[in-house]
Formats: C-alpha cells, sequence, structure tokens
C-alpha cells in the first residue's frame, strides 16, 4: 500500500510538473465525456418523452392529411392544424363504446407566442394526463365555460407573466404575429406544472373559439358567422381535432381500419407513440451522426492523452533512469505512466459531468421552451457510469504506448 | 562464498560496447577485484576508461557479458533485471556527479523515493538521514532551491536510505568546488563509516584521491587498459 502510496506520489508530481498539458488534456477528456453522456442522455430522454406514451390521450382524430402533424398539433402544440373536421365527428367519439373519453381541442389564436386552445370543461374533470393525476389548479379556478376566462399552464403563465385577475386579447395565428381580437379575456386559473407540452397552452373555453371576432365556422360545409346572444347550431360547429383514451388496443386497431382505410373525411393518428417512434426513425440519422461525433471527440481526447505524455517521456529520460538506478523495476515505470493518463481519464470523466450539466442544461431550457417537455438532468442513466468507465479504459490504452517508451529507458544512457 | 568472504568479489569480467558497425569494442576486462566490509577504496583513471561502465555493473544496471560479480555472497551476474533491481535497491547505495535528485520533489521525499523501492518508506530515518548530513533545516526545500553542495549532500542520505553494505560513488564531487568538494567528501567518508557501509568511489581529482588510504589506479583492474 505505502508503494502505491509511492507511485500514486510520483504520478502526482509527474503531472503537476506538466500541469498546463495535464489541463488541457483533461480539459478535452471532459469534454468528450460531456458530450457522449449528453448526446445518449438527450437522445433517450427526448425519444422516451416524445414516444412514451405518456400522454393521456392514446389518438387524435383531426382532418385528413399526415397523422404526424396532427400529432405535433395536437399533442405537443407544435406545428399548424391540418385543418378542421365536424363538430358531429366529435359527437361520434363521444357515443362511439370504444372510446372512453373524447375532448375537442379548436385551435387558431396566441398570445404571446403561447398557443391558445379552445375545449370544453371535461379537460379538468375527467382527463388524466398521466395514470392517476389530473390538471390541478396552483391559483385561482377552471374557467366557466360560458364566460370569456382562460386557465393557463405553469410555463405559459411563467413566460406571459399573466396572473389569476390578469386580462389579456388573443392574438390570430398559430405562431407570432397577427391581429389581436378585441375579445378580453381573464385569467381565471393557473395549473401545477405537469412537465408536459401542456404547460405551454393557454386553455379557454371551446365556444370562446368559436365566437372569436373574426372566425367562421364551416361545419356544415357552409360559412356560418356565430351571432352574439344566440346559440351555435352543432351543424355548423368544427373543431381542430378530438382528442380520444381508448378502452383497449382492440378498439384502437378498428377505429385506425374504419377511419383510415375505409374512411376519408379524417385521420386518426394512433396509437401516438409510434406516430413520434415512426418521426424519431426518420431523425436517427440526426443522433447517428452526433453519436459519431461524440465517438471521434472521444478518440482525439485519447489521442491527446497519448500525444501529451508521449511528448513528456523524452524529456523524463532522465527521471526514469534515476528511478531504476534506485531499485524501480522496468514495469513500475510502465505503470507510473499508466496510472498517468488513467488519472487525466478520471479527472476528465469526474469534469465531464459538468459539461454534460452544462449541455443539458441548455438543450433542457430550448427543448422546454420550444414543446414543453422537460429533461430531467439527474435521471439515473447507465451512460453515466459506462461512459466513465469507456472512457478511463481508454485513456489507459491511451498511455500504453508511451509506458512502452518509459519501459524501454536505457539507464547507463541517461545517467551522469 | 563462505561468510569470510569479501564483500565484493568480480571475477573474469568482461564487458564490450558495439559500435555502429556491429563491432565489439571491449571496455571493462577485469579478472579480479575486490571490496571487503567496510572498506573505502578510491579507483582513478582517465575519463572513458570503463570506470562508470564498471560501477554500473557492479550496481546491476547494466548485464556483463561475461563473468562473475557476488555482492555479499549473491551472485548478481546471474540474476534477471528484476532480481538486479532489487538488489540495487537493498544493497547498494550509488551517488552521481550530477547528484541526480527528481526535480518535482522534496529533499526528503527524494530519499523516500529510494526506501519505496528497497526497505518500504521509513520517513524517521530519512529525516535522520538528512539530518545527519546537515540538511535538518532543508528537509521540503526542492533540489532547485538547494545549492549545489546541499543537494550532494541529500544524494548522499539517499543513497543510504535502505543502509546498504555498499555505496558507489562517481565523481561525486565533479560538480562542486573545492571548498564544498572537501566538505562533500568528508561527509560521504564519515556517513558510510557510521552506517557501515563500504565504499567504492570513483574520482580523477588528486585532492579527493589522496585522503584514501587504498587508491587504485583502474588500468590496473581492468585488462582492456593495459
Amino acid at each position: 500500500m505505502a508503494k502505491f502510496r509511492g507511485l500514486i506520489r510520483i504520478v502526482w508530481r509527474s503531472l503537476r510538473q506538466h500541469a498546463l498539458s495535464t489541463l488541457v488534456t483533461t480539459f478535452s477528456v471532459a469534454l468528450a465525456a460531456g458530450l457522449v453522456m449528453a448526446v445518449f442522455s438527450l437522445q433517450t430522454q427526448t425519444y422516451r418523452a416524445f414516444t412514451g406514451g405518456n400522454f393521456g390521450f392514446d389518438a387524435v382524430l383531426g382532418a385528413r392529411g399526415s397523422p404526424l402533424q396532427l400529432v405535433l398539433n395536437a399533442v405537443f402544440h407544435l406545428e399548424t392544424s391540418p385543418g378542421n373536421i365536424p363538430w358531429r365527428l366529435f359527437q361520434q367519439m363521444q357515443r362511439d363504446p370504444r372510446v372512453e373519453l373524447a375532448i375537442p381541442y379548436a385551435v387558431g389564436d396566441h398570445y404571446k407566442g403561447f398557443r391558445i386552445v379552445g375545449t370544453t370543461d371535461v379537460l379538468f374533470t375527467d382527463f388524466e394526463y398521466q395514470q392517476g393525476k389530473k390538471y390541478e389548479l396552483k391559483h385561482g379556478r377552471f374557467f366557466d365555460s360560458t364566460r370569456q376566462e382562460a386557465v393557463l399552464g405553469s410555463f405559459a403563465a411563467q413566460k406571459t407573466g399573466l396572473k389569476v385577475g390578469d386580462t389579456f386579447h388573443p392574438t390570430h395565428g398559430l405562431g407570432t404575429g397577427g391581429h389581436d381580437h378585441d375579445e378580453d379575456y381573464v385569467v381565471t386559473g393557473i395549473l401545477k406544472p405537469t412537465n408536459t407540452p401542456s404547460d405551454r397552452v393557454i386553455w379557454i373555453p371551446i365556444e370562446g373559439v368559436f365566437r372569436m371576432a373574426g372566425h367562421v365556422l364551416r361545419g356544415s360545409g357552409e360559412v356560418y358567422q356565430p351571432v352574439r346572444g344566440q346559440p351555435i347550431p352543432d351543424a355548423h360547429k368544427e373543431v381542430s381535432v378530438v382528442m380520444l383514451k381508448l378502452r383497449d388496443p382492440q378498439g384502437g386497431f378498428f377505429l385506425d381500419q374504419e377511419i383510415n382505410k375505409q374512411g376519408n373525411m379524417a385521420t386518426l393518428a394512433y396509437p401516438i407513440g409510434r406516430v413520434m417512434a415512426d418521426l424519431f426513425e426518420k431523425l436517427g440519422w440526426i443522433h447517428r451522426v452526433l453519436t459519431i461525433v461524440a465517438y471521434l471527440v472521444v478518440l482525439v481526447a485519447a489521442g491527446s492523452i497519448l500525444a501529451s505524455i508521449y511528448n513528456t517521456i523524452s524529456e523524463r529520460r532522465q527521471q526514469f533512469a534515476i528511478l531504476r538506478a534506485l531499485g524501480a523495476r522496468r514495469r513500475t515505470l510502465f505503470t507510473v505512466i499508466i496510472l498517468e493518463s488513467t488519472l487525466i481519464g478520471v479527472w476528465g470523466s469526474l469534469v465531464g459531468f459538468g459539461f454534460y450539466l452544462l449541455i443539458v442544461g441548455v438543450a433542457g431550457i430550448v427543448i422546454r421552451a420550444q414543446t414543453g417537455v422537460v429533461l430531467h438532468l439527474f435521471l439515473p442513466q447507465w451512460i453515466f457510469l459506462l461512459a466513465p468507465l469507456g472512457i478511463i479504459l481508454l485513456s489507459a490504452l491511451a498511455g500504453v504506448l508511451p509506458a512502452l517508451r518509459a519501459y524501454a529507458t536505457d539507464v547507463a544512457q541517461h545517467l551522469s | 562464498m563462505p561468510d569470510s568472504a569479501p564483500l565484493l568479489t568480480v571475477t573474469h569480467l568482461k564487458k564490450s560496447y558495439y559500435t555502429p558497425d556491429g563491432d565489439p569494442l571491449p571496455i571493462i576486462d577485469v579478472p579480479e577485484f575486490h571490496v571487503s566490509s567496510g572498506d573505502q577504496i578510491a579507483v582513478h583513471g582517465r575519463s572513458g576508461s570503463g570506470k562508470t561502465t564498471f560501477l554500473h555493473l557492479i550496481a546491476g544496471i547494466l548485464q556483463a557479458d561475461s563473468g562473475q560479480i557476488f555482492l555479499d555472497g549473491q551472485e548478481i551476474t546471474a540474476l534477471s533485471e528484476p532480481e538486479r533491481d532489487v538488489v540495487r535497491a537493498r544493497s547498494t547505495g550509488y551517488i552521481f556527479q550530477a547528484f541526480n535528485l527528481l526535480d518535482g520533489f522534496t529533499a526528503l521525499e527524494n530519499v523516500e523515493l529510494a526506501m519505496m523501492f528497497g526497505q518500504g518508506i521509513d520517513r524517521q530515518r530519512a529525516r535522520y538521514l538528512l539530518e545527519t548530513v546537515g540538511l535538518a533545516d532543508r528537509l521540503h526545500y526542492r533540489p532547485s532551491q538547494l545549492s549545489a553542495g546541499q543537494q550532494q549532500r541529500v544524494a548522499v542520505a539517499r543513497a543510504l536510505a535502505n543502509q546498504p553494505q555498499l555505496v558507489l560513488a562517481d565523481e561525486p564531487t565533479g560538480n562542486l568546488d573545492v571548498h564544498h568538494a572537501q566538505e562533500a567528501l568528508n561527509l560521504i567518508r564519515r556517513v558510510c563509516a557510521e552506517q557501515g557501509a563500504a565504499l567504492l568511489l570513483v574520482s580523477h581529482d588528486p585532492a579527493m584521491l589522496a585522503q584514501f588510504d587504498h587508491v587504485i589506479p583502474f588500468e590496473t583492474i581492468n585488462r582492456v587498459l593495459a
């Protein structure tokens, strides 16, 4: 043990003597470790978040077109709406025994970039965004479906600065810009964070979307302008999508057959997770490129360890010769160099966690702002163990060539 | 070897180097040489005569082409390199002309490093040795913070770290001025005597050689020079 401590002392002094080179090499290893952990963590977490089925809904019914666009629009509140479907399709779904829950969404407005979604209060009373978890209020109350009231997701409230009792004018359109509607909406409630895309949404009664000045309804195929004070006939109503929770997968299969294969009125995106998984598969090359880049950075880091230690060997020949003259065996010198490179790998891996936190932290802020999906920095993952172990092993291997040079030191030639 | 045998016995020792053309260049041919326990022997000879090679062979740093070296009854010429490393660490102390201290380590650590490969680190003894050579107040100084004379004192303490039976000193005063050279030589001889180690010193400085009772011209040992 005392001998090992002595070896560590030799290693430590040597690394300290070449502090700059040690620092630069450790930095490059840390960057590599951080990058590998970040790439894998981002891939795993985003894949899980976007495809993991933790959406509360099983399917999205919307206008004829791309299922992916439906899912992005209705579940992640991204992308434009592919169009509307008649209200009666929503009513059909409500009656369908295979459907446990059907909730209509109507979109078309935003406030400061945060999407306004018109829906029914069933979303708050019956819908579970995760098993056993319903939307909960942090402040205020849910909206009254007969009034111009709004409930804000936690992130939307935080970013817009709206509080309970504040009023705002919805802006027409789904992105930024557009003209402000004249209607005043009063904030009646702020939801607790759910760490889902819903945190970015401003919820209002669906009737409010129907009646927003400038909006027209084409549910019957003809243009209908709602009249103030008069009920809107169901035939004219239309919705952007109907969110569906199904009783069982078999029902989903048959619905898929009926709507997508035999019908031509609408598209059913089912199951949501598979639609997103298809997207990830299409975008898989991005992950592969990032992974290759991360591996290349690891190789470059290993190369920098090799080069930095290798370059010190010549100037350290005399040191090795002295140690050998004192009785150190060749294998002791070999061990010293391997320990040096391994120690750089250990330090680099530790500092690499800092880079990981930085990369995933920044990416998490962007992803949350864009999609509402929250990444967890400290979610335990195998990569936190495998990446450091792999990098430490590679660092040790990078020390082999310089270690062989040290091993081969000719004592007599380098002593004076 | 019987108990009454000398501490160091060299017989028929030969060593050649090879020219770039691959031709052997004999450098050592020592038919016989002895050092007894407690001896203090000085060897002198011209530069390039093979004195350092001779010491390296005795220390087991170099392997002889033929012949035998016995150190305290053990034939080191028959040992493998790792075995010679062990013998060198435990039984031999080496003092160099250029001191050869390790830069990144303090005086105390330099002595402890030698112990690490020999009998194991004994901080108390390392301190004692440095105190013995007059460096009690320089234990934690690095070589670059010490004068040449002080560095050589550390080297002396290091050479005796593992209580060796034989100390080999290769021009130990060559890098010192006259005053410090004299001090260093006195120190080496005194400490070796105190520690019970025989001393085989190589020098070409007549002033140093004059202080030894037992001075051997290297030409009389090495037949290559005859």
